[in-house]
């Protein structure tokens, strides 16, 4: 099978790079936003350990924008990075759907939603064999990529407009969809969390399935296997 | 061990980025910008009046968090609380044709409003509480706003770490029907540590932004001049002076 000129579309790599710089920065300032109040309620209201469904473990200051503790400071990064993250994700969900990556690569068939199929996908992820000929992706990938650009990245947008104030008149509604406010937060840093699962096991596979062609490709387009 | 080592070394030197990119002048302009965009958007999606969803009394929670100044103890704030505040005047200065003084007893003859509305602190938490007072759009109309006021400032009474608390708000969001000037909570006398006698409700905004132990509302055309120059006792120590985020 002869493998396309351009392993990603030019659109892709531009929404990865700027998704990646704006997750990172709303992830690090995220830390200490959440070291200013860390627990979580379910419901509307919350303010007292008593009430809270888990208390979440003081980041420390290294893992943390701006690396010292100071809410103003994680708050301007937090606000500027949003519009970077919201506005990437929106181009590269048009881009995807305009250049049909998305039906073709990601949109799952019912051959591979066979018990069968799932089963041999997850044996060979363990055994680490990361070369399936046909299509760009196996079923666990286009699951998980599906699911990260579906429900995490875009989930991540709706609950933190869900807790800003200024956004209650237009999205009140929404609020009370997910529960109240203090719901639309636990979901804020829940979907945070699954984010950085995320990220983890990504670098992690890229890192076992050759890093340095799959970074090449992912800044060039090109698949130089 | 080598590898946490790297992954702090590669933080830190992120870090070191995001911070100069923080203190350069551009950079500083960015991040503030970012913070008037949000405004821009949150006031392009719905009209200037739209307001923030009401609950039933039902929704109240147990108790209404005091946080920041919680029990003054600078100037004679102490004899007036224990006098009950029957001294206590709210001066409506600044950029007006009238100004007033009005004791609390002309505040409690108004026309009131009353609402139950969610208070979220810029820290993460919420409380629910059920909020009575004027619209200040009342007073501003009595007083008579001149035309080149730009700005409302709340003077107050309350010193945090040694220097006063202020804050200040456009003139959409000092127009905005739920802003009212709240001296009950609950039902009740609104309590010292939520304010007494008297706090302002900016139902669109975080809490820093709800003026307690309030003395003045003070029309004006900048903010440049009072204290830090940024319109409020958070925002001089870097916080957003639009706390709609």
């Amino acid at each position: 099978m002869t493998r396309p000129a351009k392993r990603h579309a030019l659109t892709t790599r531009i929404w990865h790079w700027g998704n990646l710089v704006a997750v990172v920065v709303l992830f690090m300032s995220g830390l200490t936003i959440s070291n200013a109040h860390r627990y979580l309620y379910w419901g509307e209201w919350g303010f007292e350990a008593k009430d809270a469904w888990l208390a979440v473990p003081r980041f420390p200051d290294w893992m943390t924008i701006p690396g010292y503790y100071s809410l103003a400071v994680a708050r301007d990064w937090h606000i500027l990075a949003a519009w970077l993250f919201a506005l990437t994700l929106l181009f590269g969900w048009v881009a995807m759907l305009v250049n049909r990556h998305f039906k073709r690569d990601i949109v799952t068939n019912r051959e591979e939603w066979r018990p069968a199929n799932i089963k041999a996908d997850i044996a060979a992820h363990l055994k680490l064999d990361f070369d399936h000929g046909k299509g760009k992706y196996n079923f666990l990938q286009k699951i998980t990529y599906g699911l990260v650009l579906g429900v995490i990245l875009p989930g991540m947008v709706l609950t933190g407009i869900a807790i800003s104030p200024g956004m209650e008149p237009t999205f009140g509604w929404m609020v009370d969809l997910m529960g109240g406010r203090q719901s639309a937060r636990s979901f804020h840093f829940i979907f945070a969390a699954l984010l950085f699962g995320f990220f983890v096991v990504h670098v992690l596979l890229v890192i076992l399935s050759g890093p340095i062609w799959q970074l090449r490709s992912m800044i060039t387009g090109r698949d130089t296997r | 061990m080598k590898r946490r080592n790297f992954l702090v070394a590669a933080g830190a030197a992120f870090l070191a980025g995001c911070n100069k990119i923080a203190d350069s002048a551009p950079g500083a302009k960015l991040l503030s910008a970012a913070e008037s965009w949000h405004k821009a958007a949150h006031r392009f999606l719905r009209d200037r009046e739209a307001l923030v969803p009401e609950y039933p009394r039902s929704a109240i929670s147990p108790y209404f968090r005091g946080n920041g100044s919680i029990d003054p103890t600078n100037g004679d704030y102490q004899a007036q609380a224990a006098a009950g505040f029957a001294d206590w005047r709210l001066e409506v200065r600044g950029l007006v044709e009238n100004p007033l003084s009005l004791t609390l007893d002309n505040i409690r003859r108004l026309p009131q409003r009353t609402q139950v509305t969610r208070h979220d602190c810029v820290e993460g938490w919420s409380a629910i509480g059920e909020w009575t007072g004027p619209q200040l759009s009342l007073l501003l109309d009595a007083a008579k706003l001149r035309p080149e006021a730009r700005y409302i400032v709340f003077r107050c009474a309350d010193e945090l770490s040694g220097a006063r608390y202020y804050e200040s708000v456009d003139l959409i969001d000092a127009y905005h029907p739920q802003t009212i000037i709240a001296h009950r909570l609950n039902g009740e006398a609104l309590p010292i540590k939520n304010g007494a006698p008297l706090r302002m409700r900016i139902e669109r905004q975080l809490g820093y932004k709800h003026a307690k132990y309030l003395t003045a509302i003070e029309a004006v055309a900048s903010l440049d001049d009072l204290y830090g120059g940024n319109g409020g006792y958070w925002e001089d120590r870097g916080y957003q002076w639009y706390a709609g985020i």
